[in-house]
Parts: C-alpha cells; sequence; structure tokens
C-alpha cells in the first residue's frame, strides 16, 4: 500500500474514554485496542492474544464487557469506553484491587488490568455472587501464573465485604 | 538489632501497585522516538539447502530495513552453551521455524504483507520428528549420530541384582511437548548507538546471557552491550534462553537502520517457533522383591531436542537425575540422552526435565504396585528415601525428611483411604467414573553439581544517599516475587522495614551478574548472597561506629547517610562459594546434585465422564516441604499456578505437529485450564529447617510442576482401570482404549463362553 492511499483509509472517530471525550484519526481496520494504547497511550490494556481469547484487553464498552482486540475501532465511534485507568475513582475497583494485592491475586501483572475490569464488571452487575458464579463469570479472562485461586478469593473478599454495593 | 519478622509474612508484593492499576510497563508499552517495528522471514520447511530468496514486486522494498546473515558483524551464532544455532539461516535451515531475514518498517501494519512476499526456492532434504526416528540415524541431521549430549549415573551392580528379584516390571511412558504460554508474548527493543554501543531492553528472565549472546553476535566488548529487563509478563523458562534470539534480531536491524527497532511477537509466532517443553520417553526396568522393596533397575530417559543444542544437556541433566525421585535405589543405571529432530528447539520450562522423568517413574510405582499386589501407598511407603541413604547420584540425604510422615498428611488431607473405598464400590456399580491418584516427589534446587560454582554469581547491596538500602542483582521479577522476597530478606538481616529496602531494575549497566533466573535459585542460593552482602553493609557501619549493635531503622538510615556523604559510594558485594559439603564428580556423574531439595505428596482426585470422556479434576491437595516458607501468600500463589500448569500438561494442553510445524499455535486450539476448569487446590507446607537457603528456605518455583500429572493419571487409572502411560491424556485417548477394552472383553467372554459350552 502506498503512503497515500494508507493516508486515505483513516477515518475519524469520537469516544469517551474515562470521561473525557475525544476524537481522532485512526485506520479504517484498527481495532478499539489499537485506539487505546497507540493512539491514546493507555498502556494498562494488553495483548494477549489478538483474537479474543485471553481476555487482557478487556474494556467496558457502554458498560459491556468487551475484548477490545475484536472491537473495530468504526463500532467503538460515539461510545463509551472504561479501561484500567478510568477505575481510579471507583470505589468499588479500588477495593479491588486492595483485594488483588492482599490476596496475591496478581503475579505476572500482566492480566491483571483485564482481570479487574472483569471481576469490576460482574461485581456492579451482581455483587454477591457465588464462588461458583465467580469462577464461570471470570472464565473468559485467562491467567497463566495464578491458577486462579488466589484472583478467586480476592474478588469473593470484596463480594463478602459488601465493598461493591 | 530489633528484630522485624518480616520473612515468613505476606508483605504486599513491592511491584504490585504497578500491576493492579496498569502501570506496570512492559516492553510494548514502551515506544522510542523514531522507532521501527522489526519482522521475521522464517523457513517453513524442515530441512533444506537454501537456493535463492526472492522479493516479491508487490512491495516498495526501498522503504524497508532488510537485514541477512551478511549483516551479522560477528559469529552468526546464539551463544549459549554451543554456539550450534545460527541467529540468520545461512544456506541451510534445519526447522520450519528458522529464521531466515529480517525486516523493519515505520508501519508495522505494513510488515506481513512484506514477510509474506518474500519467497525462498529450497532444495529440500529428508527430515526427521520423532525420537525413534531420530535414534535409527537413517538420516544424520546434528553431528555425527544426532546426540546432543548422553549422561551415564551408575550405582551398586545393577547386573548382578536382577537374579535376587521376584518381580521385573517394565514400562515405557512418554510426554508431550507443551508451550509455556505466559500472557505476554515474547518482545524487545534494541538502540543502537555508535559511541554507547547496543541497548536492549526486554521481556526476559536472563539478562547476561543476551548480553554475553550480542557480544559475540555483534564483536561490541562488555561495556558496549547493556540488556534492561521490562516488566515480564510470565516467563515459565519460555523467557530463558529464546530472547537472545530475538534480541539479536531487533540488535541487528537496529544496527543497520541507525533506529530503534521493535520487534514483538503474535501469539502465533510466539507458540510456534520459542520453545517449548522437551518431550520424553522413559524406559523402566525395576527389579522387586516379593515384599515391594525396589532392588535395582534400569532407567532410560530420552529427550527431544529438536534442532539444535541449546539448553537439552542441562534440560537432560536435571531429568535423569530425578529419574530415580524420591526412593531409595540400592542399584541402579540410569543412561540418559538428548537427540536431535527437524523441530524447533525445545527449551526451559518450569521443572525442567523433571516432570518428564517423574511423571514416569510415578507411573511406574503404580504399575509396580500392581504386580507385586500392594497398593499404591505400600509401594512408595517401602522404598522412600530416608535420612542417611543416598540417591541415584549417591549423595547422602543429611536433612531429617520423614516422607512416610508427608505422605501420611496428604492421605489425611485428602481423605484418601475413605475415598479410595468408596470409589471402588461406586465403580463397580456404575463402570469406573472416580478415582484418586497419588504422587510423591521432589525437586532440587539451584544450579545441578558443580553448575552454581561455575556460576559464581556475584550481588551487591548499596547503602544510599537517602540513606535506603538498595539490592543489586540480575534476578528477574516475572510474577513469582524475586523483588518482594530479596527484600524481604534484606530488611530481615539488617533489622529494617520492608519499606526502607529497594532493589534496582536489572540492567546489566547497573547490577552484577547474579545468574540467571532459573532452576528455582533466587530466593535458595541468591536471597542467601543478598543476606551476606547485607551483613556487609552492617559491619561496615559498626566498624566506622556509626551504629551499634542494636539500632533503630531510623539510626540505620542516618548512618548510612552519614557514611556516603563521607566516603562516597557505599556498596557490599558477596561472590558464591560452594558449601564444602556440595561434592560433584561430573565425569562419573556423581556426588551432590543439589544442595538441598523440596519433598512433596500431591493427591488427585478425578472424575471420568462416562459420556464425553473428558476428566474433571475434584480435589486436589499439594503437600509440600520446602524448608523455611518466606512469604506465605507468594509460595501458595507458586504452587497453585504449578499445579495448575502441571494439570494442564496432564489433561489439556496437546501440540499438534505438521513436518516440524505447530499447527495450532492459538488460544483457541491449544488450551489451557481456565477458572470454571479447576477444584479448589488445597496448599499445605511442612517446615524443616535447611541450612543453605537465607533463612532456612529451599527452592519452590518449579516443585509444584513434577506432581500433578503422574498424579492426575493415576487417579484416572484408577478410576477406569487402563493402565495410561502418556501426557497429555486427552478424552479421545480415553476413549479409544476404553472401546478397546470392551472389543476386547466382548471378544474374551464369547471364547469364554464357548468354553463353557463345550463342558
Amino acid at each position: 500500500m502506498s503512503e497515500s492511499s494508507r493516508r486515505a483509509a483513516k477515518c475519524e472517530i469520537s469516544l469517551s474514554v474515562n470521561g473525557r471525550v475525544t476524537t481522532l484519526q485512526v485506520h479504517a481496520m484498527a481495532r478499539l485496542l489499537d485506539v487505546l494504547r497507540h493512539g491514546l497511550g493507555l498502556t494498562g490494556t494488553k495483548e494477549g492474544c489478538g483474537e479474543g481469547e485471553c481476555g487482557s484487553c478487556s474494556v467496558l464498552l457502554d458498560g459491556v464487557l468487551v475484548n477490545s482486540c475484536l472491537i473495530p475501532a468504526l463500532q467503538a465511534n460515539g461510545a463509551n469506553i472504561v479501561t484500567i485507568e478510568g477505575l481510579t475513582g471507583e470505589s468499588s475497583a479500588q477495593s479491588l484491587q486492595r483485594a488483588f494485592l492482599e490476596c496475591g491475586a496478581a503475579q505476572c501483572g500482566i492480566c491483571t488490568p483485564g482481570m479487574i475490569l472483569a471481576a469490576f464488571h460482574l461485581l456492579s452487575k451482581k455483587p454477591q455472587p457465588s464462588l461458583e458464579e465467580i469462577r464461570e463469570r471470570l472464565a473468559g479472562n485467562l491467567c497463566r501464573c495464578t491458577g486462579y485461586m488466589q484472583i478467586v478469593e480476592a474478588v469473593a473478599e470484596v463480594a463478602r465485604s459488601g465493598a461493591a454495593r | 538489632m530489633n528484630h522485624s519478622n518480616i520473612v515468613g509474612t505476606s508483605v504486599p508484593r513491592l511491584e504490585g501497585r504497578d500491576k493492579i492499576s496498569g502501570q506496570a510497563r512492559y516492553v510494548d508499552d514502551m515506544e522510542l522516538p523514531g522507532m521501527l517495528y522489526g519482522a521475521t522471514v522464517r523457513s517453513r520447511i524442515a530441512r533444506a539447502k537454501i537456493k535463492q530468496i526472492s522479493f516479491g514486486s508487490e512491495i516498495n522494498w526501498q522503504e524497508f530495513v532488510i537485514v541477512g546473515p551478511s549483516d551479522i558483524p560477528g559469529t552468526n551464532c546464539i551463544a549459549l552453551i554451543d554456539d550450534d544455532q545460527p541467529c540468520l539461516a545461512d544456506g541451510v535451515v534445519n526447522h520450519p521455524e528458522e529464521p531466515l531475514l529480517l525486516l523493519a518498517h515505520p508501519d508495522r501494519h505494513l510488515l506481513p504483507k512484506a514477510v509474506e512476499a518474500i519467497s525462498v526456492e529450497y532444495d529440500s532434504l529428508p527430515a526427521i520428528f520423532k525420537i525413534e526416528e531420530s535414534e535409527t540415524l537413517a538420516q544424520v541431521i546434528w553431528g555425527a549420530d544426532n546426540t546432543f549430549k548422553t549422561h551415564l549415573i551408575e550405582k551398586g551392580d545393577v547386573d548382578a541384582m536382577w537374579q535376587n528379584a521376584d518381580y521385573i516390571v517394565e514400562g515405557e511412558y512418554t510426554t508431550g511437548a507443551q508451550e509455556q504460554l505466559y500472557i505476554e508474548n515474547n518482545g524487545m527493543i534494541a538502540q543502537f548507538d555508535a559511541e554507547k554501543g547496543i541497548t536492549v531492553w526486554g521481556s526476559l528472565q536472563c539478562p547476561y546471557y543476551i548480553h554475553k549472546a550480542l557480544m559475540k553476535l555483534c564483536a561490541l566488548p562488555a561495556d558496549k552491550v547493556r540488556v534492561v529487563q521490562m516488566e515480564t509478563g510470565g516467563a515459565f523458562g519460555g523467557k530463558e534462553e529464546y530472547p537472545s534470539m530475538i534480541a539479536a534480531h531487533a540488535a541487528l536491524l537496529a544496527m543497520k537502520s541507525g533506529k530503534p527497532v521493535k520487534i514483538i511477537y503474535d501469539r502465533m509466532e510466539d507458540m510456534a517457533a520459542t520453545t517449548k517443553r522437551h518431550p520424553s520417553r522413559t524406559r523402566h526396568r525395576t527389579a522387586v522383591s516379593k515384599d515391594g522393596k525396589i532392588l535395582g533397575g534400569e532407567i532410560e530417559f530420552t529427550i527431544d531436542g529438536g534442532a539444535y543444542k541449546t539448553l537439552s544437556p542441562v534440560v537432560l541433566s536435571r531429568g535423569a537425575i530425578h529419574a530415580g525421585g524420591a526412593y531409595y535405589w540400592p542399584n541402579v543405571r540410569i543412561r540418559a540422552k538428548a537427540v536431535a529432530t527437524n523441530m524447533p528447539p525445545h527449551g526451559a520450562f518450569r521443572g525442567f526435565g523433571a516432570p518428564q522423568s517423574l511423571f514416569a517413574l510415578e507411573r511406574h510405582m503404580d504399575r509396580i504396585a500392581d504386580v507385586v499386589g500392594i497398593s499404591a501407598v505400600e509401594i512408595r511407603r517401602r522404598n522412600f528415601l530416608t535420612t542417611g541413604q543416598t540417591t541415584t547420584t549417591q549423595q547422602m540425604i543429611r536433612e531429617k525428611i520423614d516422607l512416610n510422615k508427608l505422605l501420611d498428611r496428604a492421605l489425611e488431607l485428602s481423605g484418601y483411604h475413605l475415598k479410595k473405598e468408596n470409589f471402588a464400590v461406586e465403580n463397580r456399580q456404575n463402570g469406573g467414573k472416580k478415582g484418586i491418584g497419588i504422587a510423591a516427589f521432589l525437586h532440587g534446587a539451584g544450579f545441578t553439581g558443580s553448575g552454581e560454582r561455575y556460576l559464581g554469581s556475584a550481588v551487591g547491596i548499596e547503602g544510599c544517599a537517602d540513606g535506603k538500602v538498595r539490592i543489586l542483582v540480575s534476578s528477574t521479577e516475572f510474577g513469582q516475587g524475586t523483588k518482594t522476597v530479596l527484600c524481604q530478606i534484606v530488611a530481615e538481616t539488617l533489622g529494617l522495614r520492608y519499606e526502607d529496602v529497594e532493589i534496582a531494575q536489572p540492567d546489566t549497566d547497573q547490577v552484577p551478574n547474579s545468574g540467571p533466573t532459573v532452576a528455582s535459585r533466587t530466593v535458595m542460593v541468591v536471597g542467601k548472597l543478598v543476606q551476606s552482602a547485607a551483613i556487609g553493609i552492617r559491619e561496615t557501619l559498626k566498624a566506622t561506629g556509626k551504629i551499634g549493635d542494636s539500632y533503630a531503622a531510623e539510626d540505620f538510615r542516618r548512618a548510612c547517610q552519614a557514611y556516603v556523604l563521607e566516603h562516597g559510594k557505599f556498596q557490599s558485594i558477596a561472590k558464591y562459594e560452594q558449601p564444602d559439603e556440595v561434592v560433584w564428580d561430573e565425569e562419573k556423574y556423581r556426588g551432590s546434585a543439589y544442595a538441598a531439595y523440596a519433598w512433596a505428596v500431591y493427591v488427585a482426585e478425578v472424575t471420568v465422564d462416562p459420556v464425553t470422556y473428558s476428566v474433571s479434576v475434584d480435589d486436589f491437595v499439594a503437600l509440600q516441604e520446602v524448608g523455611k516458607v518466606l512469604h506465605p501468600e507468594l509460595a501458595k500463589g507458586q504452587i497453585i499456578g504449578g499445579v495448575v500448569q502441571g494439570i494442564g500438561f496432564a489433561l489439556y494442553e496437546k501440540v499438534i505437529w505438521e513436518n516440524g510445524r505447530m499447527l495450532n499455535g492459538q488460544m483457541t486450539n491449544y488450551i489451557i485450564p481456565t477458572s470454571a476448569d479447576l477444584p479448589s487446590i488445597r496448599v499445605h507446607f511442612e517446615e524443616l529447617g535447611n541450612i543453605h537457603g537465607a533463612y532456612g528456605a529451599k527452592g519452590i518455583g518449579e516443585l509444584p510442576m513434577d506432581g500433578p500429572a503422574p498424579a492426575v493419571v493415576n487417579a484416572i487409572v484408577d478410576a477406569v482401570g487402563v493402565p495410561f502411560n502418556s501426557v497429555p491424556l486427552m478424552p479421545e485417548d480415553i476413549f479409544d482404549s476404553l472401546e478397546d477394552r470392551a472389543a476386547r472383553d466382548l471378544h474374551s467372554s464369547a471364547r469364554g463362553q464357548g468354553a463353557q459350552e463345550k463342558r
């Protein structure tokens, strides 16, 4: 592809990321993940597999948990996106992050932002999930270090303390 | 002096805040001005002579930086044990993921098309893909006989012992390749400056391996090569040796272009091209007395090293030494061999040969029990190593280990006996669904034999101008908690608060070579060294009268500040010295193979689904003795994580090969356990003193990888009654075996009926 045709393939999108509205030029085929990481420098969202299997790139799109590697940038036009960087103001998210630290739920840390978003999403929909439900609802986020137990424990701990309500 | 009691408590993970907030910086999070992106053109054929490489006309090649073997300033190899692996294939290819050319461009989206536009014409040569094919020598692809390395361990008189045997039990066991599948793919950034030389930042375990490889490749002196570890998103051995290759590639592109170059593998490239666990074959022939005592045996342990030697000799060594497991062998002969095939080189993965040979042994122990007619518990009980006995390498066990006590405790925790009885009754009624299995094993901590002496690791502790204490090591954090535990050790040693101790990011310009972060050696070996170096700092402050025998953290801080103000740089260096009792004869492969061993008994309970033949692990007890547990939460995390990888090794993780290429290099078709697949894993520690590690700690990282596969397969055998001897054990394997058995039963019952009728 020549330089000029590449330029021509760009289009403009506007979206709200962590409460801030941004307008930017993106490749037509860019993924939401690329927009966040390369366009906006929000590198807390990680790429693990690029095919929607590992969940490391999980973000919230209009309140729905999505794999940002599977979302075309154009689909995010006009959407409200929340990434790990946007959770700082949320007290329930902070409880989750604290619980992750205390329970040993983060080891290498690469799956952690996606895992915390998945857990945050779960607790916002269901503040008192059973252990079984936690295991089921986090099964879309792969972790190779922890064997998941301490992650499940951390989420259960937040649910128990009522911090998610 | 204060007693802070930091060791033994679960302090917050040092870099934890950055990790939970998304602020931790991994290599792909780093950008440099003017940076190019690099890609690798690989052979797609297992063995061939390269005839011609052509560049498709659809690409404007002027825009690309192109590097081939002739651009290498130094030697075209990835220096490791031997220098047999080229950095870029020159003339011949020996496996289907061999790098041929490198490309770089400012727009990373243009790279995949450019890679595809390069076509290679080959004269193909016959290739080999299996241990057995390599052994026939019909094709010699490496050296004179396709053999990277052999080891022979001999004890007693094996040949004379067979005549005393009441039983001779034979078995052959195999294990498949396994992908480490860290969630962060491999990646490197390189920058070249004519004055400063080459700098690389990357996802890696061993900064000084890369340092050594780049010196040779780029023909640069030590001070012109700098390697910096970024936060590393999982490794498990998978970032021990292959990062040297990626760093080499990024460095060559950076040198040629004069610009920084980033290479990040995508998942498929990472899975297919980088190392995996060595496939293995173990043959046992064991002489046993009628009361179930092992009289001796022959063990033949063979691994598939792939196309180049890389770390195979060392993996082979650990596999061979662990092949006799936690048992006493009066007589034994272990022949170990690493062979060449036209597969991408296999490499380091947590356990490093031991999960392979211990799978074989722990399955074999159950077979022996069956033949002798005693239980899986009894066969182990009667053969456990005890204090004062010697291992297969004739290392005397000096510690007060009581494996029977560990076994009893694991049986009690798992409710083994009652379950075993109940399952037997239930299985008779419903055709065999539930089973329970044991594995008892050990894992040596640190480098094998004289390895630690050759490494001669060094660490530094620096008293800083602000009064804090800083640890200088090349030991890397990639999830295990290296930074946290080393800071705990130093804080405890100096009577400081955990917050008063810092640790430098591994950077070969800043830190001494404390050895690679592998072999479960960091806490035990490096931990002990940082402890000695910390004592050096304290003694200097005492000798100069800046602190007394007892002091508060604040006194220490002020003393440190004052010392730096008066004398400038304040460092204490400690170097490894081999303990006197660790004596190893490399020639005879005899002596103290490891300074210390961790011991474990694992119990797995499974259900085999009678319709889908899938196996669920319903309960798992992991009981181990690892010396002093320095950080309970991290230690527990290491065990659970290892057990889950072990369950994956046993039940889910199958690499599908076609002519040496991995076909299922995606997370959609190479399956690892998810949170929904697992039972609660019950972790228990027993603590015995250990003299070698800091505060009595032993290595822990690899141990939990060894036991799950045999425990789970023993449980499946207990459930369905078919002796499976290979992992991964997939539902289709169980289905096939049960179908075969059903067909045989039908056949023999038909014959039986016939016989009755005749009577």
